[in-house]
């Protein structure tokens, strides 16, 4: 194990900023793709004339 | 509908956009778990049991993204220019369709790549960017994938579309040998590869775990995620065709 406390691991050694920078930022474009691919899959079944709902894989 | 020999199956059958549709969308969820509990795996042991690295500190953990990401960014440019070169070849729709549904995950990976490797490098170069040979070209392959995209989204016509954007996949995929080279043919501000196949990695195991399980983690999300928006694609395109007219789609 390589912390202490909860408030050592947030802290990185003092690289806080630069790793969960980084982390946050990759997290949050996945959640954006994620969305963006669940409004494609609308719209597409839409312009197709299917039902919205269910069929989500 | 093409015949299918008895007892063996004819995995031809798979380039047409209706049987691919419903085999994509089972396949789906198990690549999505699988990228699930590989993060979460890769995650624990980048963070809980690898050490700290004795000459970068903690800054080093950024590595757990970074790599993943820019061998993804790579991969997934060739991949691309693949299906863009069986599409042009064969006049294929569905390789066309594929090529389209890789470009948006493989820009993704290769902002993460350089956005990480621009935090990693601020605390161990002392700079946010350098126009070195590694940069420079990984930036170039963002900017490979944007055009990609924008030269599609620009023409009407799908089938030319297609072919507009398979051409200048395939010539930009000379950019992937000098993006992997860039640090032994340029002096670089960039380091080596600390993974190859030809000698040992030069770092702990421990490490090397959880940037194993990261990339894993981020092939089975990239195949989950383009299979995904292959399928809306199928739809969209396919949408006059009898199968998806006559409500004759299987999720």
């Amino acid at each position: 194990m390589n912390w202490g406390s909860l408030s050592d691991f947030l802290a990185m050694g003092g690289y806080a900023f630069y790793v969960w920078g980084s982390y946050a930022v990759t997290a949050g474009l996945i959640a954006v793709e994620v969305i963006m691919l669940i409004v494609l899959r609308r719209n597409a079944m839409k312009t197709a004339g299917m039902p919205a709902a269910g069929d989500m894989p | 509908m093409q015949t299918q020999a008895i007892g063996s199956i004819n995995w031809f059958r798979y380039a047409s956009p209706q049987s691919f549709y419903p085999l994509a969308g089972a396949m789906i969820p198990w690549f999505a778990w699988a990228a699930a509990v590989l993060c979460a795996a890769g995650l624990y042991v980048g963070f809980l049991v690898a050490p700290t690295d004795h000459q970068q500190g903690e800054s080093y953990r950024i590595i757990f993204i970074h790599v993943p990401a820019a061998w993804m960014s790579m991969f997934i440019y060739v991949v691309m220019a693949f299906w863009a070169g069986v599409g042009l070849v064969f006049n294929t729709r569905l390789s066309h369709m594929m090529a389209t549904a890789l470009a948006p995950t493989g820009a993704l990976f290769t902002f993460v790549a350089l956005w990480s490797g621009s935090l990693w490098g601020k605390p161990t170069w002392g700079t946010w960017w350098v126009w070195d040979a590694r940069l420079t070209s990984e930036l170039i392959l963002l900017f490979l994938y944007f055009g990609f995209m924008a030269l599609q989204a620009a023409i009407d016509e799908p089938r030319r579309a297609d072919r507009a954007g398979a051409v200048l996949a395939l010539v930009g995929v000379v950019n992937i040998p000098i993006i992997y080279f860039s640090v032994q043919w340029w002096n670089t501000l960039h380091q080596g590869a600390s993974v190859s196949v030809t000698s040992a990695p030069t770092m702990a195991a421990t490490m090397l775990t959880g940037m194993l399980l990261m990339a894993l983690a981020a092939w089975m999300y990239s195949i989950a995620a383009s299979l995904h928006r292959v399928r809306s694609i199928i739809l969209e395109r396919e949408r006059g065709a009898d199968w998806v007219a006559q409500g004759r789609v299987r999720p």
